[in-house]
């Protein structure tokens, strides 16, 4: 179900002194089964955008084309389209509040007008999905989860709809390095599983180099590149002219670049890095 | 009692509730004036439970806290102790309390009963020290989350702190918003002596201090300078933490034969090791 | 979008009337109530419409500004004329059809109350244009302050009005957020009869709660650590002075009042 934006722009306060352009002739393709990064500084529109995929904002112009048809025409049934598209916002553990973890998983899945037996299966492996044992918590209240759980549970509650595509916006923030773990490796284990498209909208470029197969940079309302993780962060350049980190791994190629050293331009795992460094020290010098 | 602003731990045990395992177990510590500490731990493992500690927010179930020379226990002094050693939260909304930041950085100082005329030079310097005196009319909610924490270390400043403990106060900022509070709370420690107890899980900024003392399930694993806590990088791994990128790495090409020196930290030094043992062929 | 709404009706520019000190405002506010409902003849109305009229040019507020506050209430208004319209009954007829009888008398009772009605609306939207809603609080909470003595909690019901004041629009944006959460999973908040409509609130309200307690909590901690220890022995930041501009407001309305009296009197 391949998502296509076309010549969108969103102006905020239209027709008013305020009018800010949040969104500028954006135009992208996603196909099924890409797990895209779409990365850039805040205040870039990255949450705008995403909230034109699943139609909670309708565009000042351009389209949004979900496999063809236009996401705002006039006999489109937008409830039903969205909830082909999962949106998971940010901090999502601040929309839980039903009394049980299986309740709140279950809101979707019941707007979705199933069955009962549908709906527990729904739950089941949504909660499979997001390791989280369904004997254990099933029946608790979410409020008594942690941080990290309660997010697990909020992102369950978007899987239970099983979207098509998934559309997260920073899934790791303010989690620890363990909370971030769980969730790309979850991440991980739905792309490659399910085979879900997913978008994800991150900070972090060390999440982006470890997930993403294909990245989205904007800035200003406005997507600067687009290309594989391996082609962004050799960039180095134009990431720092908008205000973006490129990975240590990849910071690390260019200030031994810029020591003399000749390095493939592309390098950016940190494995490859090593493996490169281990050569270059056994050579005794420098290619 | 005036001149010491250590911050001192000694043997401190804290439960939240009789029944749980204790939050804290017999944590011990001294913070030295002047200096800049991290605390790294994953959640759950005490650090902020440790933070509040120090504040007189929560008392010990066992040991005592002494912050510049006053016990925590001892109620009357529970406002010196505030005065003395300020702290920052992690939610930047949830610490502002008036509708413009002048009037929320001056709310400590109305507090403390400290006179109109007095109070006025007191927030223009906190806000200039932070570099939000172009905000100070403005209303909390058009701030960014980096601005919020910076207006919440200017009402802090005018107390005029020896200490300022930030409890994960980066924690919930995009990228550019920690790098502003991280520099600025590190201006603060070098150019006016302020002693920072910097709470984080942020590998990255606990490399920069001058020593980190490393939680887990309430107790203290490890303590010294970062260079030292991250070369065991194993033990840090077995308390769910990381360590820096660079670290890992110089770690990774140590175990495969490379003769790198310990302790690296950051892309700067490690490129400089790299130099040092595969050095360029000269094109004489 | 929704957090351009700078709470209510204050509107932000600088004036004399904007300057005065607001426990004088709040007072004379008062007072201006009392005066409407003094006067008993059109030719006080007159004299109150001209004062309102003078007090709103000296405070930069353009005319309609103030009737932008009748909007909420044009119900009641015509409500209230409508009802004394048609049940007054008097000397003169003026009109008679089916059922209806409209006398001279009703007409003028039906104008009288409408519009008595209109300028306490336009009385406190004077107020509420001109002055802040920190500075309100501010006013009440010196103005309650005697109240003190019988452990009057003034102070603490200032701070929770700052408090709230400084969270309204920081919950609305949160409102927002929560509510596009739930439309992503698929929740309708706008279709269906009054009661699903209300139950379709829960996923939207129980959130808002469990985070607002989380906010004051950590709100009250924040406070204590900053030395926070209820209103004894506080100081202010902003301290109020009464002005020559204060004492002059005040004899404009002590002169409005005696006209009024007049009025009463000899008409």
């Amino acid at each position: 179900m391949p998502i296509e934006v076309v010549h969108l722009t969103h102006c905020y306060s239209e027709g008013s002194a305020l009018r800010t352009v949040a969104l500028n002739d954006v135009s992208f393709r996603i196909e099924d089964g890409e797990f895209v990064g779409i990365i850039g500084h805040t205040g870039s529109g990255k949450s705008t955008l995403v909230q034109h995929l699943n139609g909670l904002l309708k565009p000042s112009s351009g389209q949004v084309l979900i496999d063809g048809e236009d996401l705002n025409g006039e006999h489109v049934n937008r409830r039903v389209l969205r909830q082909r598209i999962g949106l998971v916002f940010q901090y999502p553990e601040y929309q839980l509040f039903e009394e049980t973890v299986a309740k709140d998983i279950a809101f979707g899945p019941k707007n979705q007008g199933l069955s009962a037996a549908e709906i527990d299966e729904r739950v089941r492996y949504a909660m499979d999905c997001v390791h989280l044992n369904y004997d254990k918590y099933a029946e608790r209240s979410p409020f008594e989860l942690s941080g990290g759980q309660m997010r697990r549970v909020a992102i369950a509650g978007v899987l239970a709809m099983r979207p098509s595509v998934l559309i997260l916006d920073e899934p790791t923030a303010g989690l620890d390095p363990r909370g971030r773990d769980k969730i790309l490796t979850m991440l991980e284990e739905l792309h490659a599983r399910e085979n879900v498209t997913i978008l994800m909208v991150s900070h972090s470029m060390d999440d982006m180099a470890r997930l993403a197969t294909r990245l989205i940079v904007m800035s200003e309302g406005k997507i600067v590149a687009e290309g594989t993780p391996r082609e962004i962060f050799a960039r180095d350049d134009m990431m720092t002219s908008i205000g973006l980190d490129v990975p240590e791994a990849a910071r690390l190629c260019a200030a031994l670049r810029a020591k003399g050293y000749s390095l493939p331009a592309d390098l950016f795992m940190p494995e490859e890095l090593k493996e490169h460094l281990l050569r270059l020290w056994k050579e005794g010098s420098a290619c | 009692m005036l001149s010491d602003t250590r911050v001192q731990v000694a043997d401190v045990s804290f439960s939240y509730d009789e029944q749980a395992a204790p939050a804290l177990s017999g944590v011990s510590a001294v913070i030295e004036p002047g200096s800049f500490v991290a605390v790294l731990g994953h959640n759950g493992s005490g650090k902020s439970t440790l933070a509040k500690l120090l504040n007189a927010l929560y008392l010990p179930t066992e040991g005592n806290v002494v912050v510049c020379g006053y016990n925590t226990r001892e109620e009357k002094y529970v406002w010196e102790i505030r005065q003395r050693a300020g702290m920052i939260f992690q939610n930047p909304d949830n610490q502002i309390v008036a509708t413009v930041v002048r009037e929320d950085v001056a709310f400590g100082l109305e507090n403390l009963g400290v006179p109109t005329e007095e109070m006025i030079p007191r927030i223009e310097s906190a806000l200039s020290a932070v570099r939000m005196s172009s905000f100070s009319d403005k209303a909390p909610h058009m701030l960014s989350g980096g601005q919020k924490q910076r207006v919440a270390i200017a009402g802090i400043l005018a107390m005029e702190p020896s200490v300022i403990i930030a409890d994960e106060a980066t924690a919930m900022l995009d990228p550019s918003g920690r790098k502003e509070v991280l520099e600025t709370i590190r201006a603060l420690n070098r150019q006016k002596g302020i002693t920072v107890i910097w709470i984080t899980h942020f590998m990255e900024e606990a490399a920069l201090a001058d020593r980190v003392l490393v939680m887990s399930d309430g107790e203290i694993r490890l303590s010294g300078k970062p260079a030292e806590v991250f070369d065991r990088m194993d033990e840090m791994r077995e308390m769910h933490l990381d360590v820096p990128h660079m670290t890992s790495l110089a770690g990774e090409l140590r175990a495969a034969g490379m003769p790198l020196r310990p302790g690296i930290l950051t892309v700067e030094e490690l490129a400089e090791e790299v130099e040092r043992l595969c050095p360029l062929k000269s094109s004489t | 979008m929704l957090t351009n709404i700078t709470m209510g009706q204050y509107y932000p520019v600088d004036s004399r009337v904007h300057r005065l000190d607001p426990r004088i405002k709040l007072v004379l506010t008062i007072a201006f109530i009392v005066i409407v409902f003094l006067a008993k003849t059109f030719l006080g109305y007159a004299l109150i419409l001209g004062f309102v009229w003078l007090t709103a040019r000296l405070a930069n507020v353009p005319f309609r500004m103030l009737l932008r506050g009748l909007k909420p209430l044009r119900l009641i208004i015509v409500l209230t004329f409508l009802l004394n319209l048609f049940f007054t009954s008097g000397a003169t007829l003026w009109v008679e059809f089916w059922i209806i009888r409209i006398y001279r008398e009703g007409f003028l009772q039906a104008a009288f109350y409408s519009l008595r009605l209109v300028f306490l609306v336009i009385g406190t939207s004077l107020l509420t244009l001109t002055t802040s809603p920190v500075s309100l609080s501010d006013g009440i909470e010196i103005l309650l302050s005697p109240l003190k003595k019988i452990h009057f909690p003034a102070h603490e019901l200032a701070m929770m009005m700052t408090i709230a004041l400084r969270f309204i629009p920081t919950l609305l944006e949160e409102t927002d957020k929560i509510m596009k959460a739930q439309m992503a999973r698929g929740a309708d908040f706008e279709s269906g009869n009054l009661i699903s409509r209300a139950k379709a609130m829960v996923p939207l309200l129980v959130p808002l709660f469990v985070s607002a307690f989380r906010r004051a909590g950590d709100l009250a901690m924040a406070m204590e650590s900053r030395c926070y220890h209820g209103g004894q022995g506080r100081t202010r930041l902003r301290v109020l002075k009464i002005t020559r501009n204060d004492w002059i407001a005040c004899g404009a309305v002590a002169a409005l009042l005696a006209l009024i009296i007049l009025e009463g009197i000899f008409l």
